[in-house]
């Protein structure tokens, strides 16, 4: 029952809740009902259909409305005595600075992307405001605490970055769906519907380059009197054929793969042309949004998996309807998942490629998860996370230090338990956000130039958006919109030089400050000058240390040997990581740290994770305290080496 | 399989827990038909949770009158006289309910559950009850078709669920395949006459500690319960205790003071086990996943949701 205490800290309370969607909607509802009177939220979302089986607040009649607004009003409906002020906002967007977190008791976050935790994480450590971290997936989810001084930032351990894939597994060796789905979507859409000036890797592996990019670049362009049907064929033979055969005739490359088959249109479907222009006449649609190549085709389940043959229509009759109803827009289309045609043609494009290299094909509806990076969820889970954040919230009011707890909702039963609390850990003393510990950086200080720096490191890797780069009090980079001519002149100027021929040179030994004034992050790396770096394993040229990495999702050996990768989201461009929030912009990833093993350890034989607990590990007990009159089972993962070990537990 | 397509209404609603539990699963749950009797905060939660997730008619069973109390836990009741006023709670939160998903059914249906006969039960496929009825069970039992069978009870910062299955037949996957299983559950009566000493030690002090508050509850109105029966439940609690050669200090007297004191529910609890039932429910009515057997037990205090196997290992066939 709620004791005095607890009532007098919740009334009182100010509470800001990062995200009105999954999680949001079932927190708010429960944050109200368990007496809290003064509630800010913040979301730059519209509602969807797709999320009425779970976001409950909402109905049909509010889709295309702001979450938080049509949120706040749903729940003064059954409490209308409280406060609630809707922010229809990005969290990252300036004036929520560390000014405005500070007016509150305690951060609760339900977001959907890596990018904006970490940056709700630095505000809070900046305001010294308690966080309430939380993600589901499916039948998964998790509640974590985080107190600056106290327990771990939400940083100090890493989290998986999203996967991505060498660019010639997704342009020339595909062994999964996923990898046609990638060549689909960031290779092909792009090249036919997107932005011409892209750079794009589709004929990357023409032998000889200079005669064949002539040749691609009069491929894929429709010529002026060309109709449409030769214009699709054409570029079907092309990519599915000519390509393929050219990648075939490669003896190296398929010593020990299963050569592809290239496909031709004829000998898929030899049937006259006249035919599928007859469809399209009748086809009378004026809505852009209708415009279906299944409905043209009479396909109508997006859970059956298609022939190779019923690609192969779709594929050319999604290419057609683009150019007879939507010629508008091509030049400028970019994928988006709740576009039904391009998922259409997204989806038969990969099943086609799927069939050349002998991979199964896939149904609209699994394309689409993949292909749009979509996030399985049920109100099920949402709902037990959004309890057990409000529990957590609670006692974070009241200080209760030791009852802090991460919880884990589990899907299968481990050791009698659906949800298992875990106690938070000492902050990581090695982290680079909450600990100011210097980083490392070897680099070649001749060869480099700051520009790499920036894209590579700052942003990429330490998720400085808006970096201050300065080298003793010379500042050597900044982005700001109170710079003047000469400054942005300067800076740009600076990104161009090698480190060492900076107005202030950057050498062996140096220490670079890195800030982010928004975040009120700040940041010192040590340079170290090195000559060599392994093309394979060091392709960027440069190896940080000081800060882990998390393991890449499981299959990617191969990235190791490739100097370049493509993610599943963002453009197709030859970054070697995509920025998180690329990956997950167009999908609904409500992220969370499987507590299965996908955690790395940061020093030998300390960290009791999840997985070790749930194997019942040799470093490994339970201890139970025994109670007298206590009614509190603690589940403490004690480790045998905690003796040898400076890790501690929170006490 | 079933013969009938998800229309494309379902599919756009429904796409993203389709993605979790398959177009099967979601055309079985919008054939099904769920009974609810006692509208407290944490069957409201599992009400919603249930309709959101597409079932084919939830039916509400609650004839109180709408009280402070009542809406101070359950968000499907609105504090405001003017629409609440005359109405029970069962009707209050059927409108609240109907809003959620128009494409369920929800409907009330007045009277005693207890007395209404196996024609009635026979419309069901699920049925929940918020405080512990073996006549009830029984009657669910009696049934020639399954009619699963759910008890819940949330008081102070605790939950307990029970689950009575019967003979549940159910696949699982493991890695790349799908393995089919059974399970056969006990029923309320058969569960709680299983000897203390046969469950493990450690076995949760909240199965307990309920037992022996409902035990005293029995045959009372709910609610009726206050501290001023503490007495009487520590001396029952005792005579349990030696009667089954249970240390009595593991049961102790401040949880048990919690549980007769307590009887508000606490909403995030309400939440937390609202949600757990309803993912059982999915569970049962669409044979995936394994179910929990047979207790669920979820405390603040330790922040564990816990699942304890009381049944007789005589009877199980595995």
């Amino acid at each position: 029952m709620v004791s005095e205490r607890q009532l007098e800290a919740i009334k009182g309370a100010k509470v800001l809740m990062v995200g009105a969607g999954g999680i949001g909607c079932e927190l708010l509802k429960t944050l109200a009902l368990s007496g809290f009177q003064d509630i800010h939220i913040i979301d730059m979302d519209t509602i969807e259909v797709s999320n009425l089986n779970r976001q409950f607040l909402f109905r049909q009649s509010h889709v295309g409305q702001s979450k938080a607004k049509v949120a706040r009003d749903a729940v003064l409906k059954f409490r209308p005595q409280m406060s609630i002020t809707a922010h229809h906002a990005n969290v990252k967007d300036p004036k929520f600075n560390v000014e405005f977190f500070k007016q509150f008791n305690v951060v609760l976050n339900g977001l959907d992307n890596l990018d904006a935790r970490r940056h709700v994480n630095r505000l809070c450590l900046a305001a010294d405001v308690p966080l309430v971290e939380s993600g589901t997936t499916g039948f998964l989810g998790q509640v974590t605490v985080h107190v600056k001084g106290k327990t771990e930032c939400y940083e100090c351990q890493p989290k998986p970055a999203p996967k991505t894939y060498p660019v010639c597994t997704i342009t020339s060796t595909p062994s999964k769906f996923v990898h046609c789905i990638v060549w689909a979507k960031d290779l092909l859409f792009a090249k036919l519907f997107g932005d011409r000036n892209q750079e794009n890797d589709l004929n990357v592996r023409s032998s000889d380059a200079a005669s064949s990019s002539d040749h691609a670049e009069d491929v894929f362009v429709r010529r002026k009197d060309e109709d449409i049907d030769p214009y699709g064929r054409r570029i079907y033979d092309h990519v599915f054929g000519y390509n393929i055969e050219v990648a075939s005739s490669n003896e190296e490359t398929w010593k020990n793969r299963n050569r592809p088959k290239p496909i031709y249109s004829a000998d898929v479907m030899p049937e006259n042309l006249t035919e599928q222009n007859g469809n399209v006449a009748k086809n009378c649609v004026v809505d852009t949004s209708s415009v279906s190549a299944m409905a043209s085709l009479g396909l109508k389940n997006p859970q059956d998996t298609w022939t190779l043959l019923e690609s192969s229509r779709i594929f050319l009759e999604a290419l057609k309807l683009f150019f007879a109803k939507r010629e508008k827009e091509i030049g400028n289309l970019s994928f988006d998942k709740d576009d039904q045609l391009a998922v259409e043609f997204v989806t038969a494009a990969a099943n086609i490629r799927a069939a050349s290299f002998g991979i199964s094909l896939h149904s609209l509806f699994e394309a689409k998860g993949i292909a749009g990076n979509i996030v399985h969820a049920v109100a099920t889970t949402n709902a037990i996370i959004a309890g057990l954040i409000v529990i957590e919230a609670i006692k974070v009011l009241l200080k209760d230090t030791d009852k802090y707890r991460m919880t884990y909702c589990l899907e299968h039963i481990t050791k009698k338990m659906l949800l298992m609390p875990v106690e938070p850990y000492e902050p990581n003393k090695s982290c680079y956000v909450c600990s100011e510990t210097p980083l490392s950086l070897e680099i070649n200080t001749s060869r480099s130039k700051l520009r790499d720096f920036v894209e590579k490191i700052v942003k990429a890797k330490l998720g400085i958006n808006f970096p201050l780069i300065m080298h003793g009090s010379n500042l050597l980079y900044e982005v700001g919109d109170d710079l003047d001519e000469v400054e942005v002149a300067n800076y740009a100027a600076n990104l161009e030089k090698v480190l060492s021929q900076l107005p202030s040179p950057v050498t062996n030994g140096t220490m670079l400050t890195v800030e982010d004034l928004q975040q009120e992050l700040t940041c010192n790396i040590n340079i170290k000058h090195r000559e060599e770096f392994d093309e394979e394993k060091e392709p960027d040229g440069m190896l940080l240390s000081g800060w882990t990495q998390a393991p890449p999702a499981k299959d990617d050996k191969q990235s190791m040997n490739d100097k370049q990768s493509i993610g599943n989201g963002g453009d197709s461009s030859n970054a070697l990581q995509t920025e998180p929030a690329d990956a997950v912009k167009d999908g609904e990833m409500e992220e969370i740290s499987e507590p299965s093993g996908k955690k790395r350890k940061l020093s030998e034989g300390s960290k009791a994770s999840i997985l070790d607990a749930t194997d019942g590990t040799r470093n490994h007990k339970e201890v139970e305290k025994l109670d007298d009159d206590d009614d509190d089972d603690v589940v403490m993962f004690d480790d045998l080496d905690s003796m040898t070990n400076k890790k501690k537990r929170l006490q | 399989m079933d013969g009938e397509e998800l229309t494309e209404q379902e599919t756009a609603l429904y796409d993203r827990q389709i993605r979790v539990w398959g177009a099967d699963a979601q055309r079985r749950l919008s054939k099904s038909h769920i009974l609810v009797c006692g509208m407290k905060g944490t069957v409201a939660e599992f009400c919603k949770n249930i309709v959101l997730a597409g079932v084919g008619s939830l039916t509400l069973m609650d004839d109180r009158v709408v009280t402070e109390e009542a809406w101070s836990a359950n968000f499907l009741i609105p504090p405001d006289e003017n629409v609440y006023g005359g109405k029970t709670i069962a009707e209050v939160c059927c409108d609240s309910l109907k809003d959620f998903n128009p494409m369920v059914r929800v409907s009330v249906e007045k009277g005693d559950l207890s007395s209404l006969d196996g024609e009635f039960y026979d419309k069901f496929d699920v049925v929940v009850v918020s405080c512990c009825s073996k006549l009830i069970n029984e009657k669910c039992r009696k049934l020639s078709k399954r009619v699963a069978f759910y008890t819940v009870d949330c008081r102070d910062s605790c939950g307990e669920i029970f689950v009575d299955l019967q003979n549940h037949k159910y696949s699982k996957q493991k890695i790349e395949e799908t393995i089919e299983c059974q399970l056969q559950y006990p029923s309320f009566e058969e569960a709680i006459s299983v000897p203390w000493r046969a469950l493990p030690r450690k076995a949760s002090k909240l199965y307990f500690a309920l037992r022996g508050v409902f035990e005293e509850a029995e045959g009372r109105s709910p609610g009726e319960i206050s501290i001023a029966d503490l007495p009487a439940v520590l001396k029952l609690k005792k005579e349990l205790c030696e009667a089954n050669a249970l240390n009595a200090s593991h049961v102790t007297d401040s949880l048990l003071e919690r549980l007769i004191i307590g009887t508000r529910e606490f909403p995030p609890v309400c939440a937390v086990v609202g949600g757990i039932l309803g993912q059982e429910v999915i569970k049962a009515i669409s044979c995936k996943g394994e179910p929990l057997k047979n207790f669920f037990f979820f405390d603040v205090m330790d922040g564990k949701g816990v699942v304890e196997d009381v049944s007789n290992p005589k009877k199980e066939s595995k």
